[in-house]
């Protein structure tokens, strides 16, 4: 008879988390900003049509880095949750805390009962209806199930290391203008070595004026004339 | 609430009526049971209902209107009910019948257009929304028969043909597209004929205003059912324009005018015969 092998626990859970940090590091990541509007999010993305960035409600976005499949699942996941709560209950009793929190959920249940943990990392913001931004929420929730509520802003994605760095020099301090506040989450991806344009950036905000839905992509040359500014 | 996660084999895409479907089945936190097959019949006299709508195809977009009346049975129920809504940005949707069904399905039928362009990324085209509402209203086929019925008129600027369109219903979900004009209710019947005889191929934004206007008074003239323009609480009709900027509603301020215009107009077609009927 063939014994099992024995694998300790901490050995268990720390190849998951290896694993999983391996596979978002090796995608590009993405720079969320609270600015005097709302908040915009920068993600370094190729392509025009897979989307990292996306609408989850009137006043929430989701984004995602790491395995595109299965933070797609998890956008669409809480693009249901969302409007299932608003249809059941009001629109107004939809919010970013609670979906953080079944996110948070979904994504331990995966790491601790799972063969192999969700490689991604995904962003929930919110804005608040004041004007001075003191209701707008970002939470950050990793792999595993962590949350982390984000104040000013976040990075999302590998080197973060780095790149949070670069965009601490690199942003104004708050109330900073949308234009600042891209260019700033720019720099911060590009690092010294490289220059990013408009196509290969995905940015998208959560725009206080923006009425009723207040999540807008904006186009590449609006983000070109911000670069260039 | 728990995340909705569904397998490969289960999963109801972006349509928003079959995930509420799924979602109940699977004992998720509970929105109300819509409208079933197994209602007792019940009187119209009992629920209020809702009359009159007109949409009029203009130069570059629609007008979509709708009195301000709900009655049950001979009993007014509501003086300033409203039956036109907003679709979604290039479009609108205007609902006679049991007012309750009525707000429900357009209540259904704004998260389905919106649900959709949320999880595919991209809204859907002007003809398949107008085929989604005929499959709502066709659903709702049994409770019609039970006494609630509901008859919308959809209206939209087809951002792809550069257009406004129009879609009638019946009440079997049946879908028939109008060229110019369609109108829905109890007082559809002569709101249609002034629509009919005042249209205009191209008229501008203003002319479909007033006709509109115009429609919805002479049916306020002829049918109980349908409410006319009331200056003592300050209702009028509720009209939408909606065309390549998108859907936004006229203001009360603006209706005040043309409304005190129009009856200006009839006094004075009147005071022209001697006063005369």
């Amino acid at each position: 008879m063939t014994m099992p092998f024995y694998a300790p626990p901490e050995q268990v859970m720390k190849d998951k988390a290896d694993y999983a940090r391996k596979g978002i590091a090796r995608g590009r990541s993405l720079v969320a900003v609270r600015y005097d509007g709302g908040i915009a999010i920068v993600a370094e993305n190729t392509s025009a049509t897979l989307r990292k960035v996306s609408e989850i409600y009137d006043r929430i976005a989701f984004a995602g880095v790491g395995r595109y499949n299965e933070f797609d699942q998890l956008r669409i996941a809480g693009v249901r949750h969302a409007d299932l709560k608003g249809f059941a209950f009001s629109r107004e009793d939809v919010d970013a805390r609670s979906l953080a929190n079944a996110y948070a959920q979904s994504l331990g249940q995966v790491f601790t009962h799972e063969m192999k943990p969700m490689e991604v990392e995904i962003l929930v913001a919110e804005i608040g209806l004041d004007a001075d931004g003191r209701g707008d929420q970002m939470f950050h929730i990793l792999y595993d199930g962590t949350v982390v509520d984000e104040d000013d802003w976040v990075v999302l994605g590998g080197e973060t290391e780095e790149i949070s760095e670069r965009c601490a020099a690199a942003l104004p301090d708050a109330p900073r203008g949308l234009a600042d506040a891209v260019r700033a989450a720019v720099a911060a991806l590009a690092g010294p070595d490289r220059t990013l344009g408009a196509a290969s950036l995905e940015t998208a905000v959560l725009d206080r004026s923006n009425g009723r839905r207040a999540f807008r992509r904006l186009t590449d040359a609006e983000v070109s004339a911000i670069l260039d500014a | 609430m728990s995340l909705p996660r569904f397998g490969p084999h289960d999963d109801p895409g972006p349509d928003f009526a079959a995930l509420l479907r799924l979602s109940r089945s699977g004992g998720h936190a509970g929105a109300p049971d819509a409208a079933s097959g197994s209602l007792p019949s019940v009187s119209p006299s009992e629920i209020p209902h809702g009359t009159t709508c007109v949409a009029v195809r203009y130069d570059s977009g629609v007008v979509l209107a709708g009195d301000r009346r709900a009655t049950a049975g001979h009993l007014i129920s509501n003086h300033r009910i409203e039956k036109v809504f907003p679709a979604d940005r290039h479009s609108g949707v205007a609902i006679a019948g049991a007012a309750g069904p009525s707000t429900e399905m357009v209540r259904l039928f704004q998260l389905q257009l919106e649900h959709y362009e949320k999880v595919e990324g991209t809204p859907i085209s002007l003809e398949g929304k107008a085929n989604q509402l005929g499959q709502m209203v066709r659903a709702n086929l049994p409770a019609a028969m039970q006494g609630l019925v509901v008859v919308p008129i959809f209206a939209g600027f087809d951002t792809a043909a550069s257009r406004g369109r129009i879609f009638e219903y019946d009440v079997t979900g049946g879908r028939y597209e109008e060229r110019d004009h369609a109108a829905t209710g109890s007082g559809s019947l002569h709101a249609d004929i002034v629509v009919k005889l005042g249209f205009r191929p191209s008229m501008a934004r203003a002319a479909a205003t007033d006709l509109v206007l115009d429609a919805l008074f002479v049916a306020s003239d002829a049918d109980s059912a349908t409410g006319g323009p009331d200056p003592v609480r300050d209702v009028f009709p509720v009209v939408a324009v909606i065309d390549a900027d998108g859907y936004r509603r006229i203001d009360d301020a603006e209706l005040r005018r043309r409304t005190e215009r129009l009856v200006r107009r009839h006094r004075s077609r009147r005071e022209a015969d001697g006063g005369a009927s």
